[in-house]
This record gives C-alpha cells, structure tokens and sequence, in this order.
C-alpha cells in the first residue's frame, strides 16, 4: 500500500515504522525551525515597516557598533564552520572528532556572547536604553530574542559533549546543527538591518 | 431577524442594509437547505428505518459531483455578494464625495468632543463652534469629519446611520457621512477603551435648514 | 541503550506527574483544560448576570464596577480560548489519539512532550497568579489592543497585563513544543503499511492544526516581547506619543488570531469526521477532497486577517480584498461540510451520544458559519463590527467546535482512555439540554447586536436605544444558567466513569481506525504486538464482505 516497502526503526522506539526521512530529529527540527522562521520574520517585518516611515530613527542606529558587530558575525560564521565539521564527523562516528569540533563551536558560541554583552554594556552606559527610542526597543528586543537562541543552542551542546558516546546521541549532532545554522542564519539578517544601513548618516 | 435594525437615517445606509437584507436572504436559503437535508437524512436513514448501510466513498469524480455542484453555487453567491458589498463599501469609504459640512471628532477617556468649523468652512478659526458630547448638522449635508484620537482606540459609532469608525491614537482619519432626517439619535463608543467605556456616549443632533442656521449664529 | 529506558518503570512520579507517556500526558492535559472550562464558565456567568441586572450583585462578587467587568470579559475569552480549546482539543485529544491511531508506541518525542505539558502547567499558575496581582487581572479585552493595553493605571507597572502576556506567551511556547510532535509523528511514525493517505481524518486535522498554529503565532510571541518592554520599561513600540504605532499589534495579532480559529476548528471536525462514519456506518465521504480542502482553507486563512480590522483605519481599499478572500474560504469549508452531511445519506445511523454531538455540530456550526457571511463583507461589517452580533457568531463557531467537538470526542474514546462507558442515558440529556439552552442564549445576542449594541459594554441600560432591547439581555441569562445546569448530568457521568470495574471492550463501537486494536485501555507501550495496516481507515459497509466492517489492521491472534 505504501511507498517504503522497508519500515524503519527509530532508536528510543520500540516498534517499526513508514516514515518520510531516516532521521528522527532533523524532521522535528525542521517543524520546530518553521515557526522560528515567522517569529523572527515577524518581528523583522514590524521593524522594516515603523523603520520604513521613521527615516529619524538613523540617528539613533548609527549608534550602535559596527566593528564589534562585523567581527562578531565572523565569529557565527565561523562557528557555523565548526558545526559542519562537528556534523561531519558525527556521520563518520568519530565520537572524538565530534566532540573537539562541538566544542570549538561552543567556545565561539561563548565569545559571541561576551562581544554580545560589551555591547550591551557600552550601549546602556552610554544611556542608549530600551526606553530611548522605539529603535532601541527592537534592537534590544531582537539581539536579545537571538542572544536567547544562542545560549540555548551553548546549552544542548555543551549537555552533547557530555552525553556522546559511541552509540548514543551521536545523530542529535545533525538537528543541534541545523539549529545552529538558523541562528546564524538570523544573526545574518540582523546584523545588516540593525547595524549597517544605518552608518554615515 | 434584520427587523431588529433600528431605523436608518442615513443616504449609504440603505446600501448598507441592501447588502445585509441580500446576504440575508441568499444564506438563509442556505442554511434552511443545509440543515433540512442534514435533518432528513438522520430521520430517513436512522438504523430502525435503514439497517443496512450502502457503501459510497465518494472516491469517484460523480460522486463528488453532488457536493461539487452545490459548492458552486455557494461560490457564485459568493461572487454576487462581494460584488454588490464592494460597491457599498466604495461608496462609504474610498469615495470622498462633495461635502458641505466639516467637523473634527475627538475621542478621549470616556467622551467624544466635536469641533465644528462653521460657516467658513475652515478648523482652528474664530468661528469654529466647539461642542462636547453634542454633535450638530444639517439634515441632508454631507459632513466631513478628520477622526482623531486623544488616548487609546475608540470606535465612532452611530447605530441609525449604519456608520461606524475607529480613532486610533497617533492617526487622523478621514470620512464622510450624512443624516437624511431630522432628531437627535446616540452615539456610542464601539471598542473598549478602559472602565468608562460604557459611559462613553454622545448624541448626533440633526437640524432642520432653519435651526441649523440659527445653532451656528449662536 | 534507548530500548532499556523504556522498559524500566517509572515509578508514582514517573507515571502520573512527569510522565512521558502520551496517554497520561494526554489526560493531563484533560483535567486541567476542564478545570480551566469551570473557571471560564463561572466567568461566562459573571458576564450574563451582570449583564441582565446591571445594578444588582454577582455571585461571590457583590455589584461589578466597569473595570472588574472588563476584567471578567478579558479573562472568560483568554481563558475559553487559549486554557480550555487548545489544550483539550489539540493537548489532551491529540497527544492521547495521533500515536494510538498511527499504531506506534508513543509520539516521537516524549520528553518534550512532557516539557510541553509542564510548560502549559506553568502558564497556567501565571495565568491564575494574574488575578491577585495589584491592580487586579488584564482588562483590555482578550485581543490587548494597544494603546488601552499598554496604558499606565493607577499602579506604576500594570502587572496583571504583564503576568497576562507571559502566561500567553508560555502557553505558546507549550503549544509550539506540543505541535513538532503532532506534526512529526504522523510524518514518521505511521504501521507498516500505512501510507499518508490511509491515516485516519483526525490525524490529518491535527497536523493541519498544529502547523497553521506554527506557521502563525511567531510574529505575535515576537509582538508580545515587544508590549512587554512597553509595559516594563516604558518603551514605545505601540505608542504613537513615543514614535510607535498601535495597529501594528492589530496586524500581528490577528494575523495569528485567524488562522487560529481553524486551528480549534480542524482538531473538532477531525474528531467529529471519525465519529460519523462509524456510527451511520458508512466510509467518510470525499476523504481527500476534505484534506485538500482543509489545506486550502488553511492557506486562504493566512490572508483574511484584516477582516477584523475593516474600521480599524486600515486603508479602505485593502478591505475590498481582504472581503473577498474572506468570503471565499466559504468554499472549502462548504466541501468539508457537505461531505460529513453526505456520509450520512443512506448510512445506518445510530444515535449514541457521541453522534448526537458529532451532528449537532455540524448543524450548529452551520448557523456560525452562515452568519459570518454579514461579518466578512466588508459594507455590512461597518454595521455589525464590535456589536454582539459579532459575540453571538463566533460563540455559534467556537462553542459547537470546542464543547460539542469534545463532548462527541470524550463520549466516544472515553472506552479507550478509562476502561469504561460514560453513560449513555445522562449523556442523551446532557445533549438536549446543552443544546436548547445553548440556542437560547445565543440566538438573542445576535439579536441584540442587530439592534445596535456594542460590545463589552458594563451597562446597556444606559443607552436610549439599548433599553427596550435590555430583556434578550435576561432571556440569554436565563438560557445560561439552563446550559450550566445541564452540564451536571455531564460531571455526573464523568465521576461515574473514573470508577468501578473497567468492563469496556477493545473495540465496542466496531470501529476500523487502529486505536480499537488497542486494550481499553491501552498500556504502556499501546499495543501487544506490532500492528501491521491492511485497508484504509473507514471501510464501512463494503459489499460481500462479512462484517460490517474491514479494520485497518492485519488480525493478529488472541491474546
């Protein structure tokens, strides 16, 4: 009656099943990452439509900082880097392997956070406080949206690194990282539209 | 059930109650078909009257057609009402006709004061007649009215003319309307707007030619 | 490895408080939605007994001032909507049925299922904790327009809208946590020999619900982060004084809020497309046409939003367009209706309590989709908008979907989930009287907002106009307290059916979907052995056939 003549068993299950993918975890993720997609969509759009008829909010934008914003997209760009390796290795069942570049990528993780806080830091001694202006609202509203997508990303993988083993976990690598790559991939649209557009006015 | 409707005083208003009575009258066919079939299919076929069940899928294109066909004729009702709807509403809102009359409505927790800008037809001049609570026209005038608000969102509403529009904080709106008889009819405040909201009335007073010009000396 | 995990037991706290198990986390969800039904309903008749006698004392309340009323509408529609429709349709109903009718052991997740409940749990406790902050609970209606919302009271920081938007925004996240199960299972865990196009109806519906709720309410948990830093911390995003605009709330709440009334009204038609067929013995007519259909209301669904918005100072020109996607979706909705009406022509029919739910939805949800036709155009919604027309239609589409949906569902699967029968004689007086009591309440309301009166009003009598309309207002009371009172044969029977000897068979309707192959009820791990489909879901009444009936699973011997 149906397409998969084979079905499929699924590790933590106990019967066999049709299924559209082998992978468990990637298909949860991707119905997990579709209604991030709209979250964050959701709040990009609000901010693209008040932004688009407030050109005054650019005093306010060039504020922020562009160096340490730059630099720390490189450092999500390159963590997204080690993840592929991470999930590359954990295809090859190299526990070790996975565990050095899983680590690496938490250590960037981390490094975004600290540039994330100096930030921060620097923005509300300056008095730039949600409270000073709608712009200032969203870009604390949505930095932090995502600062909260990357430490609960440190969170799984830093709980990875601990629970791996030779036949454990070792598939939770590919959802974690596809994961990783939309926070990322977040990051790519909000360092442009909160930092870049802004500057020399 | 439109019976109910208190009496319309207002040129769009029969447009508007057009459209009602239409939608009225072509869903309640529906509604009587729909629920006398469902009606007579528990009678007819309950188990005492139809023990056994004939086996019908609906997997075939004919089989379908009986809940195809009917469909259509609910998209053509469709099409008919949206068309004569659109038309109603063009009417009401999109249109700007000629009008004679202006007046600044402001909504505020919890009352709904007017700014009449008189016979010169300006606001903020010497002659605009302010009034709270109380809104003046002229019967068959068109007025114009900038909706405003003062706090949170109120909604204009005046159940005799059919007409209804929110004031939003921050915006300023723009419409028109008219009142084809003379009176005095309510105004009340159709979205909540805090715990005055039910207090939160005013009434639209229309003038004969006569009166009017005698209110706007005064 | 895993397998262990599964086998160990998991002890008192393991069993019934953090469970992983589907079935429990299911029943859960259960007690606590009806709980929350108790508090919405004594709400309900906060509002109805305020409303006939403005000046005279509620129950347990003395005379409400405006502001507790508003208090009461807010919280009665927060409440029916987010802690009684979604966790009992979607929470209880889904998580108990989509793995039992899939033929596999649990959902596909079952920690983050049980995450999922507990975060639900939790929003529950913030939702109640609101009601004894200073200030009192949220009042700016269930929708939280901004600037109202967002305004400053009495007290410097208004925490019972605060406490409101986190026990939403909670609940969300419990719901979104919930729906990547309900949409993986059925993508994955499907018997050998089950295609997609074999699941059961109601598998289809809460997976189509689950992912129109995920696909719609980011933007407005994103919206919700933005008022709470306008409540906390004195931003602007909706206050046009600081630079910001209160109609973006509107758009990113109803932009969720539409979508999200299929999402209470496909897990309900699910429940009721499974109920029919079995008890008028007949295959569910038009099986794909209805999914089709259900997918493209979904779709359409996405773009009627500002249908709620028509006066809202939209731009008048876009309403003409939001009107006629609006009427459209009339479409797909008629195909899914017409074909549950057409299962029963020339069926068997049997009237047990369940069915007499499952029709009586349909024939009252009819009278909440025909009267929405004067809503979604656009000219006459300028009349009806906000008025109690507008209350008395979509409690004709909610109540019929949320209360009938599980009333059809708990008289019919409460074999499977208890081990016993509700009873069947209180179960058919609990229907009439439900349903005459509920017509009277809500046929006035309709009345009474064609007669021009505004919603969520304190005070009718106050109105000149109001006042000769002011007996619907006692008529619908009435017809409240018959509808209450006619829900104690229904707590009756509930209690009745949590006890005594479990006597219900594996399969006492003769039903074919797999859950049926299940012991009543099922254990850990759901089934004896490994179910294997052979046939589609509803193969009633085929010709030549023995039974009356070909299950979907292949026979397995006698245990």
């Amino acid at each position: 009656m149906s397409a998969h003549p084979v079905p499929i068993a699924h590790p933590m299950h106990e019967l066999k099943y049709e299924s559209i993918s082998p992978s468990m975890g990637r298909v949860g993720m991707w119905a997990f990452l579709a209604s991030e997609i709209v979250t964050f969509g959701g709040v990009v759009c609000s901010y693209l439509l008040l932004r688009l008829c407030h050109p005054e909010w650019i005093q306010h934008s060039s504020k922020t900082l562009l160096p340490i914003g730059a630099i720390n997209t490189v450092v999500l760009l390159t963590s997204s880097l080690t993840m592929v390796l991470a999930h590359h290795s954990a295809e090859l069942k190299n526990v070790a392997a996975t565990k050095k570049w899983l680590a690496c990528t938490l250590l960037l993780g981390l490094l975004f956070l600290c540039f994330k806080g100096y930030e921060y830091t620097h923005e509300i001694e300056n008095g730039y406080l949600p409270n000073t202006a709608v712009f200032w609202a969203f870009y604390f509203a949505m930095t932090g949206l995502h600062g909260l997508h990357v430490l609960a990303g440190l969170v799984t993988m830093a709980y990875l690194l601990i629970a791996i083993k030779e036949d454990y976990r070792l598939t939770a690598v590919a959802p974690v990282g596809l994961y990783w790559h939309f926070v990322d991939l977040v990051w790519i649209f909000l360092f442009p539209l909160l930092y870049v557009t802004t500057q020399g006015a | 059930m439109l019976n109910w409707l208190p009496e319309n005083i207002s040129s769009f208003g029969k447009n508007i109650d057009g459209i009602m009575y239409l939608i009225y009258y072509v869903v309640g066919a529906w509604f009587l078909l729909a629920e006398g079939i469902l009606i007579y299919f528990l009678l007819r076929y309950r188990r005492k009257s139809h023990p056994t069940a004939a086996y019908a899928p609906g997997k075939t294109g004919k089989a379908m057609a009986w809940v195809l066909i009917p469909v259509a004729l609910v998209l053509l009702c469709d099409i008919a009402i949206d068309a004569k709807g659109t038309a109603a509403w063009d009417e009401l809102k999109v249109d700007m006709p000629d009008t004679q009359e202006l007046v600044r409505i402001e909504g505020r927790q919890f009352a709904w004061n007017f700014r009449h800008a008189g016979s010169d037809g300006q606001l903020d001049t010497a002659d605009d007649v302010v009034t709270n609570g109380q809104l003046f026209m002229k019967v068959n005038d068109k007025v114009k009215f900038e909706l405003i608000s003062k706090d949170v969102i109120h909604s204009f509403f005046v159940p005799n003319l059919r007409f209804k529009q929110d004031a939003v904080p921050g915006r300023k709106i723009n419409g028109w309307f008219d009142a084809t008889k003379t009176g005095t009819y309510g105004i009340s405040c159709a979205e909540l707007c805090g715990g005055g909201h039910s207090y939160m009335q005013a009434s639209l007073v229309v003038l004969s030619p006569e009166d009017y010009e005698k209110w706007l000396k005064k | 490895m895993a397998e262990e995990m599964n086998h160990a037991h998991p002890g008192f706290i393991g069993t019934y408080i953090f469970s992983r198990d589907h079935k429990m986390i299911g029943k859960q969800y259960l007690f606590t939605g009806l709980f929350w039904a108790l508090a919405g309903g004594f709400l309900a008749y906060g509002i109805r007994q305020h409303l006939a006698a403005p000046h005279s004392p509620t129950l347990g309340h003395g005379v409400m001032s405006p502001d507790f009323y508003n208090t009461v509408v807010t919280m009665h529609g927060t409440i029916m909507v987010f802690w009684v429709a979604m966790p009992i349709l979607i929470g209880a109903f889904g998580n108990f049925l989509i793995p039992l009718m899939l033929g596999a052991d649990d959902m596909a997740f079952p920690t983050l299922n049980m995450l999922s409940f507990w975060t639900f749990f939790l929003s529950s406790v913030v939702l109640l904790a609101s009601f004894f902050v200073p200030g009192g609970a949220a009042a700016s209606g269930w929708t939280a327009y901004p600037t109202l919302s967002v305004q400053q009271g009495v007290h410097p920081i208004n925490w019972g809208q605060v406490l409101w938007l986190l026990a939403v925004a909670l609940e969300f996240v419990s719901m979104l946590l919930g729906g990547v199960n309900y949409i993986t299972t059925p993508l994955q865990m499907r018997a050998p020999g089950m295609g997609l196009f074999e699941m059961p109806i109601f598998v289809w519906m809460q997976m189509a619900a689950s992912l129109i709720f995920m696909l719609s309410v980011g933007p407005l948990v994103g919206g919700a982060v933005l008022m709470l830093f306008d409540l906390l911390f004195g931003t602007g995003v909706y206050v046009p004084e600081k630079g910001g605009d209160p109609l973006l709330w509107q758009h990113l709440f109803w932009f969720f809020g539409h979508p999200e009334v299929y999402v209470l009204l496909l897990p309900a038609l699910g429940i009721i497309g499974e109920i029919i067929p079995v008890f008028s013995r007949k295959p569910l007519f038009g099986y794909k046409p209805i999914i089709w259909s259900t997918i493209a209301a979904g779709i359409l669904g996405f773009i009627v939003w500002a249908h709620h918005q028509f006066i809202s100072g939209l731009d008048p020109k876009a309403a003409s367009v939001f009107s006629i996607t609006t009427i459209i979706i009339s479409v797909p909705f008629s195909i899914v209706i017409f074909s549950m009406i057409a299962t029963l022509w020339k069926g068997s029919i049997q009237f047990t309590t369940a069915m007499l739910f499952a029709v009586g939805m349909i024939a009252e949800f009819i009278i909440g989709g025909t009267t929405g036709i004067i809503n979604g155009s656009a000219a006459a919604d300028v009349y009806v908008h906000d008025t109690y027309y507008i209350v008395g239609h979509f409690h004709y589409t909610l109540f019929p979907t949320v209360f009938y949906g599980t009333f059809a569902g708990l008289y019919y699967w409460w074999p499977k989930m208890f081990g016993r029968h509700l009873d069947e004689r209180l179960g058919k007086i609990h229907f009439w009287g439900t349903t005459v009591f509920f017509n009277m309440t809500f046929i006035p309301m309709l009345l009474l907002g064609l007669a021009g009166h505004q919603r969520r009003i304190a005070d009718p009598t106050i109105f000149p106009l109001l006042r000769n309309v002011q007996y619907l207002h006692v008529i619908a009371t009435y017809g409240l307290y018959g509808m209450l009172a006619y829900q104690l044969p229904f707590c009756w029977a509930f209690c009745k059916g949590l006890v005594g000897k479990k006597d219900a068979e594996r399969n006492p309707w003769r039903a074919a979907t797999l859950e049926w192959l299940a012991p009543s009820p099922p254990g850990h791990g759901n089934f004896d052995k490994q179910p294997e489909v052979v046939a589609g879901p509803y193969e009633y009444s085929k010709p030549e056939e023995k039974e009356d009936f070909i299950p979907q699973w292949k026979p397995q011997e006698a245990l």
